[in-house]
């Protein structure tokens, strides 16, 4: 750190202590926060996620479909054709970028002939990506995507279709089960470099405060979700 | 951006006499606050979680310099870079020479209020750099040289015929030489320029709606999805962001989101939320090489431990101006800077001094409808009051207000003269003539009689003088 | 029922002494500047209210504004000045009832805030705050009043003025009563919540804007079809009054009080006298 930003730092952080009226906190009190942050406490519980799993599910997918997400709920073997039909029933070219995830190799796509896919992070041209996701959230109907070599971010947001295939086992309840999990993965202290989470497709209500899908992201976003 | 605040009443007069600002602002005064209630009342634990809200953010304000430091490690140690602003033009210098740093020619910027606060913009272009604005009310105001009139809807005072106009004149040199008339085609089009500049910018430029202590993140919430590209998309990402965003955990990153996009449109979630946590990692595909927060104070810190504290726990919903009637009334470009509504009220002269922005916390009925929907519960006609009170303190109130003041409180602090004078102020009324029941202009009330008839007393003297005869 | 509301009603309730006679008797009317001066009768229809509820009613001779004019424009010292005597006015009284959420408030919400610095009279106007009421919140939730024997023939709107719904969550109580009585038939406005642009010297400081208010809310009056409009402060309906006859409106405005005491027949707000009262 140059000599002047550190002078900046002392700056702004000396200030705040000034107008609390204390130095740096210590003692008792930063032993509180440090606790504070190594168990984080959780907030009021949304109780209309409190569910078992398959109603998790159907929560899942109805708020994703209020959100104008299209949702498709099939077996583990109909997840290509799936894709493929959704494409064909949208007038929409069987062909792909896809994310280069394990999570994916799970599905038959050599069985759908007409389906070309590319492997790899999304390009200007992508018409349609294909994801897997994290999880889902039961609470608002939610995908959560973490970055990484298996999901690039691109594919979340170049393409004017994205289709996210997502197992009813990695469908919870609200944000704090997505934190949890999170941890769990990749770390206390070390998230991915992007989180996004995803509520329906892109939107925006700037002009005469009406809805109009498809600003920047995604116009077009379908939900495959795969029974488990 | 260069501040109007100081003509407030001249503002006020040009947005009464704007039809296309009174018809949007018809629009927005049902829409907004109509959605807002049904998402508040689909979800039961809405006003405990609002509780929570309050709550985490006075924890963090309490202990802000303990999260700054802790938000700033974690980004080090993922390989970010944090770097320190007490004032608007440290920030500005700040970005300008990362951005040089990295050659760059055109920043991609996703709205940020932090950003028109420091007056980014301009600096940018002053040194070379075009700025362009992604959200799509931002790029629109951006096209007309107008500064946003609102928080979270910047160009929510035009009518789509205006867009259309504005897209006409400046898309016509790429080739859209057709006026446009419906609003899905105008974004389209948007979409379709503004994919070719994220491409080419060299730095995306975002704000934060929180920073996470515990991971080092920020987050960012659009509907768009402009803010992802902006930080996906070039090779270096600067956030921009204020210390009053810091939190401590993504649990309470949690409760924030329920109250935020709810509050701010009554979406259940925005489409967007995203969590941004230092550079690419080696393995990734895509991502910024490079990641700098830049922490801006801007006289925040000062604001700590003050009666006006309760304001650093805005998140910059927007629900107070929303709902408010005056901000209805008149419009965001009226207040004259870059907050407007109940926030700027109480913001903007903390900013630019209450010399400059005086009239902002007056003009206020104290109707208290921002308190009772603000998402972390500031006591907004609270803070106000408090404004008026350091302006009397200071003598910046109006003479003419300050003198009548002066003679009503010399008599309001004597009952007995009181009770005289009210009873003579009852029959000098009712020497203007009664017989109407009500008077159409009365001297030293035309700020009533101008717009109003004013009701004359009623026959047969004060209450206290009838109930005198009465009862004793 | 929104949470502030029960709040505010559980709080309310609370205020009240139990034991086998709970209703505080000896109530101390807070006049209120405008009622004294513009429209005696709302302190008359007031007083019958409560004497029918079986309360004793007096007014402290010594009352005087309860000091928002320099409350509001940040004149604190003149504000504790006006407190202290308010305060000193009304001690020893089982309640202090206001026919306004505006002084109402100002007497139950604002005036302990004013003494920080003075434990001693903190504690005397922490103890006003606590017998303090606005009338249609007194009538209903501490009284238990649930009818009134009145008459008033027409269809009426009721406008919730800003200090009384949200600070002393008054909404449903007037409604309760206006519902008992007889020829009377409420029409709901769209907005009935949002402010009118009364706000005390806000409406004379910022005329236009306050013009732009009180002319959407006499549209959304128009809009309801009621003959008459009703609300609990007498400001707001003197700004509404004075907008709608400006306006050429037929509506007629009263004071809620005026028709749950049966005076609904006096010249409404602004409408010329027929005689002197008797």
């Amino acid at each position: 750190m140059s000599e002047s930003s550190a002078t900046a730092r002392s700056q702004i952080l000396n200030g705040i202590r000034r107008s609390l009226r204390r130095g740096e906190i210590s003692g008792d009190q930063r032993q509180a926060v440090e606790a504070r942050l190594a168990r984080p406490p959780l907030g009021p519980t949304v109780a209309r996620a409190q569910l078992a799993q398959p109603e998790k599910v159907a929560l899942f997918c109805q708020w994703a479909e209020t959100n104008n997400a299209t949702v498709a709920r099939v077996a583990v073997p109909d997840v290509a054709a799936e894709v493929v039909s959704f494409l064909a029933r949208n007038n929409l070219p069987a062909r792909a970028a896809m994310a280069p995830s394990p999570q994916l190799a799970d599905y038959d796509w050599d069985s759908q002939k007409m389906l070309s896919l590319r492997r790899g992070r999304g390009e200007a041209a992508d018409q349609v990506s294909i994801t897997g996701a994290f999880a889902g959230i039961a609470e608002t109907g939610t995908l959560v995507m973490a970055s990484g070599p298996e999901h690039p971010v691109t594919l979340n947001l170049l393409p004017d279709t994205h289709i996210v295939v997502v197992r009813e086992a990695d469908i919870v309840s609200g944000y704090e089960d997505v934190w949890t999990l999170l941890r769990e993965r990749y770390g206390k202290d070390r998230m991915p470099r992007t989180v996004n989470t995803l509520t329906g497709p892109s939107r925006t209500g700037d002009i005469e405060q009406a809805m109009e899908l498809g600003a920047h992201g995604p116009r077009r976003m379908h939900i495959v979700v795969v029974r488990t | 951006m260069e501040s109007t605040a100081r003509d407030f009443n001249d503002n006020v007069d040009h947005a009464l006499a704007d039809p296309n600002l009174q018809d949007s602002l018809a629009k927005l005064k049902v829409g907004f606050s109509e959605r807002r209630r049904q998402a508040a009342e689909r979800l039961p634990e809405f006003e405990a979680l609002r509780d929570r809200a309050r709550d985490i953010k006075n924890h963090a304000l309490a202990n802000l310099d303990f999260y700054l430091e802790e938000f700033e490690r974690k980004v080090l140690a993922l390989g970010g870079h944090v770097h320190w602003a007490p004032t608007a033009a440290d920030a500005r210098r700040i970005i300008g020479e990362l951005c040089q740093s990295m050659g760059a020619r055109t920043v991609a910027k996703s709205k940020s209020m932090v950003a028109e606060e420091i007056a980014l913009n301009e600096h940018l272009e002053a040194i070379g750099i075009a700025p362009i604005e992604t959200d799509l009310g931002e790029y629109i105001i951006q096209l007309r040289h107008e500064p946003p009139s609102h928080i979270i809807a910047p160009a929510v005072h035009l009518t789509k015929d205006q867009v259309a106009d504005t897209f006409l004149e400046h898309h016509a040199k790429l080739g859209f030489t057709k006026r446009l008339t419906e609003r899905n085609d105008l974004v389209a089009e948007a979409r379709y320029v503004l994919r070719q500049k994220f491409l080419d910018a060299d730095v995306g430029l975002t704000g934060a709606n929180f920073l996470v202590a515990e991971t080092g993140s920020s987050m960012l919430i659009t509907n768009e999805g402009n803010a992802d590209l902006s930080n996906t998309l070039p090779r270096m990402h600067i956030v921009l962001a204020s210390i009053e965003k810091v939190i401590p955990t993504l649990e309470d990153a949690a409760v924030l989101l329920r109250v935020l996009a709810r509050s701010a449109t009554g979406q259940e979630s925005s489409a967007y939320t995203t969590l941004n946590t230092g550079p690419k990692r080696p393995e990734d595909l895509d991502g910024p090489e490079h990641y700098h927060v830049v922490i801006l104070d801007n006289g925040r810190s000062a604001v700590l431990g003050t009666e006006m504290q309760d304001i650093l726990r805005c998140i910059r919903c927007g629900a107070c101006m929303n709902h408010c009637p005056v901000y209805g009334a008149i419009g965001g470009h009226a207040y004259g800077w870059v907050y407007p509504g109940p926030l700027g009220a109480v913001l903007t002269p903390q900013l630019i001094g209450v010399e400059e922005a005086g009239n902002l916390p007056n003009a206020s009925t104290f109707c208290g409808r921002c308190e009772s929907v603000c998402p972390v519960r500031i006591p907004l006609p609270k803070l106000m009051r408090h404004w008026r009170e350091r302006e009397f303190e200071r003598h910046l109130t109006p003479v003419a207000v300050r003198q009548g003041l002066a003679l009503w409180s010399f008599v309001a602090r004597r009952p007995r003269l009181y009770r005289g004078l009210t009873g003579l102020a009852n029959r000098v009324l009712a020497l203007f003539g009664r017989a109407e029941g009500r008077y159409r202009a009365m001297p030293l009330a035309g700020g009533w009689t101008r717009f109003r008839d004013l009701p004359a007393p009623q026959a047969g003297g004060t209450f206290h003088a009838q109930w005198k005869k009465k009862r004793s | 029922m929104h949470p502030i509301f029960a709040t505010a009603i559980l709080a309310t309730v609370s205020k009240s002494p139990s034991g086998p006679n709970p209703r505080p008797r000896r109530v101390g009317l807070f006049v209120t500047c405008l009622v004294d001066l513009f429209r005696p009768s709302v302190g008359f229809a007031a007083v019958k209210l409560l004497e029918d509820a079986g309360c004793t009613v007096e007014v402290p001779p010594l009352q005087v504004c309860c000091g928002q004019p320099a409350y509001n424009s940040g004149d604190r010292a003149t504000t504790r000045a006006i407190a202290v005597q308010v305060i000193a006015a009304f001690e020893g009284y089982d309640a202090v009832v206001a026919p306004s959420g505006s002084c109402g408030g100002m007497l139950s919400h604002h005036y302990p805030g004013l003494f920080e610095d003075d434990p001693a009279m903190k504690a005397r106007a922490e103890s006003l705050a606590g017998r303090s009421y606005e009338l249609m919140a007194f009538l209903v939730d501490v009284l238990g009043v649930e009818t009134v024997a009145a008459r008033y023939d027409g269809t009426v709107t009721y406008h919730d003025s800003c200090s009384g719904l949200r600070e002393l969550g008054v909404k449903d109580q007037p409604r309760r009563l206006l519902g008992t009585v007889q020829g009377l038939a409420v029409r709901e406005m769209k907005t009935p919540e949002v402010c009118c642009g009364f706000g005390g010297t806000f409406c004379v400081k910022y005329p236009e804007i306050s013009n732009a208010m009180v002319g959407e809310k006499s549209a959304d009056i128009a809009a309801s079809g009621a003959g008459t409009l009703l609300a609990g402060d007498l400001g707001c309906l003197m700004n509404m009054a004075g907008k709608l006859q400006r306006e050429g409106s037929p509506v007629r405005v009263r004071h809620v009080a005026e028709v749950l005491a049966g005076m609904g027949d006096l010249p409404a707000i602004g409408e010329p006298e027929r005689g002197e009262p008797g």
